[in-house]
C-alpha cells in the first residue's frame, strides 16, 4: 500500500494521464500527415513547403473547411531519411490519420509508397492515403505504381521532355556534362537526359555523367573544375537544397558560364546565391506559371498573400496548392473521409489550378497531367521576386498538357 | 588533366585550411579537457551569422574583426557558466551537455535567422577572379582565405611555443594536476583556451560562409569531418590539425577528380571485368562517387595503425 502522500500523487499523475488521452470520438478535424525534412541541410526545403501547405490550408478553412470540418495538418519531421520516414508513417498510422503528404526525395518516397502499400493489403479497415506532391522519379507511377499512391507533381521524364525540347533548339550545344544526387532521382535525371538526347539531338556528346552524394558534399569546385576541363558547353542538373546552392556558388566562383538546365535552381536561398551571375543563363522546368513577366490574376494575389506572411520564403510549389484543393475536392465528392472513396473519387478528378491550368489526375498511373514551364532566371521585368533577391523566374516557354504526357507502364491493381 | 591537377591542389589547400581554423580549436579544447565538444561546429556557424547581420550595418572588414570576437565570449561564457558546472559529473555529462548546446545553437540560429539560406556575399573588394588559367578562374576571396589561415597557424604556433602562456596551455595538454599544484588557474586557462578555440571557429564561419552558403545546417555539415581531422591529427597537437587538414582536403577534392574504379584499375592489370561475377556493382564504383567517405576511411586506418594519431602522443 502507497502511503497517503504518494498515492494522492499516483492519483494526479492518473487524472492527467486519463486527462491527456486521445478522445475516442470522432475527430473534428480532416487531419493531414505532413511527413518532411524540417531539421538538417534540407531543412529549408521542407519548412517552406510546410508553410505553403499552412497557407493553403488556411484558405480553405476560412471558406468553411471540408465537410463542415477543418483541415489540421500534423507535420513531422524525417530528416529526409527513409528510416526516419517510416518511423514516423507508424505514428500517422497509430494515431489514425488518414492521409500523408511528402515530396522531397525520391529515396524517401519509395519507402512510404512501399510501406503504404503493404500496410493498406493488409490492414483494409484502417488505410492510408499517400499523395506525393514533388518526388518525381518516374518509376512511382511507373513499374513502382499502385493503387495508394497519388502524384501531383510533373515526373522527371515529362520534365527532361521539356529541357531536351529546349536544348534541342540550342544548336551552340555541343557538350553536355549531367550532374546529380546519388539516388534514385538523380539517377532518373541522368537516365532520362542520356536516352532523350540520344533521340533528339545525336550529335550532342554527353562529356560527363556524374553522381554525387546527397547533402554531403561540402564544397563544389572540385565539381566545376571537373566541367570546366571536360569543355561542356551546358549542364544538367537535378540538384536541390543545400546541394543547389553549393553548386551554384562554386559554379560563380569558378568563373563557369555555361548555361545550366535544371529542376530546381529556384527560391529557399537557391536564386540569391546565383545572383547577376545567372542571369538569362540558369534554366528551370516546373509545373505551374513562374508569376512572371505577367502573372496570371489568381496566382499573383496567391503569391502576394503569402509573401505577406513569409517575406523569406517563396511560393515555389505552387503544386502544393492543387494538391490539397484537389484532395478536399476529392473528399466532398465522396461525401466522407473513407480512404477507399476518397482514392476512388480523385482517379480522373480534374481541376483548375491557382496558374488557371486544366489539370487531371489519371486513372491509369495517378500521375497528375498538366502542363510543363521552362522559365529563366532573370531581374528584368520580375514583378514576384524570388529570396527577396530582385531576382526570379520569368517564363520562356509552356508545353500544354496533352504534349506533356508520357506513356506509363503502370499494371494498376485495384482493390476488388 | 594538368588544369584539373593544378585547380584540385589549389581547392584543396583552401578546404583543408578552413578545417584547420575549425580543428585548431577544437583539438586544444579536446586535448586539454578530454571533451568531444560537439557544439564546436555551431560556433563556427554562429560566427558566419553574426558576421552576415553585423555586415549589413557596418560592413564585412569590420564585422571580420568584430564577430569572432562576439563568439569567442559567448564561448568563454558557455564554459564559465556551463560546461564547468558540468565538469564535476564527468566526461559522460560534458559530452552530453556540448550536445545539447549544439542543438541549442542550431535552433537559435533557425528561429532568429529563419531557414532559408542567407545572401551573405563575398565582399565587393576581393569579388575578382584572381587568375584565369585553363579556362576557369580563382577567385581572389579564396587567396584571402588561404592568407588568413597561414596567419591564423603562424599566431597560434608562436603562443603556444614561445610564451609563458603557450607553456601552461601545453603543460595543462598533458599534466593538468601537475599544473593546478605549481598554482596556475587551471580552470581559467580552460575557460581561455575553450573562448579562443570558439573564437577560431567564428573566425571560420565568418569566412567560409559566403563561399559555402549560410543556412541553419551548415555546422552539420561540418561537424563531423572536424573531428575525424583532429584524431587523425592527434589529440592536442596542432600540428598534428595542420597536416591532417590539409591531408584530407586534397584527398577528398583529387578523390572527386578521379573517375577511376575498381573495374578499371583491374581492367589495366589484365583482369577482365565480366558483368557475371559477383558484387560487379561494386566494381563499377569510381573513386569520385566515395569521395566523400575517403576521410572517414583514413581515420580507421589511422586509428588502426597508430592509435596515437599522426602527431599524437596520447591515446585516443
Amino acid at each position: 500500500m502507497p502511503r497517503p502522500k504518494n498515492a494522492l500523487i499516483l492519483t494526479v499523475i492518473l487524472a492527467l494521464v486519463i486527462g491527456l488521452a486521445p478522445d475516442a470520438a470522432p475527430q473534428d478535424t480532416i487531419r493531414i500527415g505532413y511527413i518532411d525534412p524540417l531539421s538538417g541541410p534540407f531543412a529549408a526545403t521542407g519548412e517552406n513547403g510546410l508553410n505553403q501547405f499552412r497557407y493553403a490550408a488556411d484558405a480553405i478553412n476560412k471558406a468553411g473547411g471540408v465537410l463542415g470540418k477543418k483541415l489540421e495538418l500534423v507535420p513531422l519531421d524525417n530528416k529526409v531519411s527513409p528510416q526516419e520516414s517510416l518511423i514516423q508513417l507508424k505514428k500517422v498510422i497509430g494515431e489514425g490519420i488518414p492521409f500523408i503528404f511528402q515530396g522531397n526525395s525520391s529515396g524517401v518516397a519509395h519507402a512510404i509508397s512501399d510501406a503504404v502499400q503493404k500496410h493498406n493489403e493488409r490492414n483494409a479497415g484502417n488505410r492510408v492515403l499517400y499523395l506525393n506532391y514533388s518526388a518525381v522519379d518516374p518509376a512511382l507511377t511507373n513499374d513502382k505504381c499502385h493503387y495508394w499512391h497519388f502524384r501531383f507533381d510533373a515526373h522527371a521524364d515529362m520534365k527532361m521532355a521539356a529541357l531536351t525540347d529546349v536544348i534541342q533548339a540550342n544548336r551552340n550545344i555541343k557538350k553536355i556534362y549531367i550532374l546529380g544526387q546519388d539516388y534514385s532521382f538523380g539517377k532518373a535525371v541522368a537516365e532520362a537526359a542520356v536516352s532523350m538526347l540520344g533521340k533528339k539531338r545525336p550529335d550532342i556528346q554527353i562529356v560527363g555523367n556524374e553522381l554525387h552524394p546527397i547533402g554531403k558534399v561540402k564544397d563544389f569546385s572540385p565539381y566545376v573544375q571537373k566541367i570546366v576541363a571536360s569543355g561542356a558547353d551546358a549542364v544538367i542538373t537535378g540538384n536541390w537544397g543545400a546541394d543547389m546552392i553549393g553548386l551554384a556558388k562554386a559554379a560563380n566562383d569558378g568563373g563557369l558560364k555555361v548555361p545550366f538546365y535544371t529542376y530546381y535552381a529556384a527560391s529557399d536561398g537557391v536564386t540569391a546565391a546565383i545572383g547577376a551571375a545567372g542571369v538569362d543563363r540558369i534554366r528551370l522546368v516546373h509545373e505551374t506559371h513562374p508569376g512572371n513577366p505577367t502573372a496570371p490574376k489568381a496566382l499573383g494575389d496567391y503569391i502576394t498573400g503569402y509573401r505577406k506572411l513569409h517575406p523569406q520564403n517563396d511560393v515555389n510549389q505552387p503544386r502544393i496548392h492543387t494538391a490539397l484543393n484537389m484532395l478536399a475536392l476529392a473528399i466532398k465528392k465522396a461525401g466522407t473521409i473513407d480512404v477507399d472513396k476518397v482514392a476512388a473519387a480523385l482517379e480522373g478528378l480534374e481541376y483548375t489550378n491557382v496558374g488557371g491550368d486544366q489539370v487531371i489526375m489519371r486513372r491509369e498511373d495517378h500521375q497528375l497531367q498538366m502542363p510543363v514551364y521552362i522559365s529563366v532566371h532573370t531581374n528584368k521585368g520580375i514583378k514576384h521576386d524570388l529570396d527577396a533577391s530582385g531576382f526570379g523566374l520569368s517564363l520562356e516557354s509552356k508545353v500544354e498538357r496533352d504534349k506533356a504526357m508520357q506513356p506509363s507502364a503502370c499494371k494498376m491493381q485495384r482493390p476488388s | 588533366m594538368l588544369q584539373i591537377a593544378f585547380f584540385s591542389v589549389l581547392n584543396g589547400l583552401v578546404y583543408g585550411m578552413l578545417l584547420f581554423m575549425l580543428s585548431s580549436g577544437l583539438t586544444l579544447i579536446f586535448g586539454m579537457m578530454g571533451v568531444l565538444n560537439f557544439a564546436h561546429a555551431g560556433f563556427y556557424m554562429l560566427g558566419a551569422y553574426v558576421a552576415y547581420t553585423m555586415g549589413l550595418y557596418i560592413g564585412f572588414w569590420p564585422a571580420l574583426l568584430v564577430a569572432p570576437v562576439l563568439v569567442g565570449v559567448a564561448g568563454a561564457l558557455v564554459e564559465r557558466h556551463g560546461l564547468r558546472r558540468v565538469h564535476r559529473f564527468g566526461h559522460v555529462a560534458e559530452l552530453v551537455f556540448t550536445f545539447g548546446v549544439a542543438l541549442l545553437i542550431e535552433e537559435v540560429v533557425a528561429l532568429v535567422w529563419g531557414r532559408p539560406a542567407k545572401a551573405y556575399e563575398v565582399p565587393a573588394l576581393l569579388d575578382f577572379p584572381l587568375f584565369r588559367v585553363f579556362g576557369s578562374s580563382f577567385p581572389a576571396y579564396k587567396g584571402f582565405m588561404l592568407l588568413v589561415a597561414v596567419a591564423i597557424f603562424l599566431f597560434i604556433f608562436a603562443i603556444l611555443s614561445r610564451t609563458r602562456a603557450g607553456l601552461i596551455i601545453q603543460a595543462s595538454l598533458t599534466h593538468p594536476g601537475m599544473v593546478a599544484m605549481l598554482g596556475h588557474n587551471v580552470p581559467r586557462v580552460f575557460m581561455v583556451v575553450f573562448g579562443i578555440g570558439s573564437a577560431l571557429a567564428g573566425l571560420a564561419g565568418v569566412i567560409a560562409g559566403p563561399v559555402l552558403g549560410t543556412f541553419p545546417g551548415m555546422a552539420q555539415v561540418l561537424g563531423s569531418i572536424v573531428f575525424v581531422v583532429v584524431v587523425i591529427g592527434g589529440l592536442g597537437s596542432l600540428t598534428g590539425a595542420f597536416v591532417a587538414s590539409l591531408l584530407i582536403g586534397i584527398v577528398q577534392t583529387f578523390a572527386v577528380a578521379l573517375d577511376v574504379s575498381v573495374g578499371n584499375v583491374l581492367m589495366a592489370l589484365g583482369v577482365p571485368a565480366r558483368a557475371s561475377v559477383a558484387l560487379h556493382d561494386i566494381w563499377k564504383v569510381t573513386i569520385a562517387q566515395v569521395a566523400p567517405i575517403m576521410p572517414y576511411l583514413l581515420l580507421v586506418l589511422v586509428l588502426m595503425i597508430r592509435p596515437t594519431g599522426l602527431f599524437g602522443t596520447r591515446e585516443t
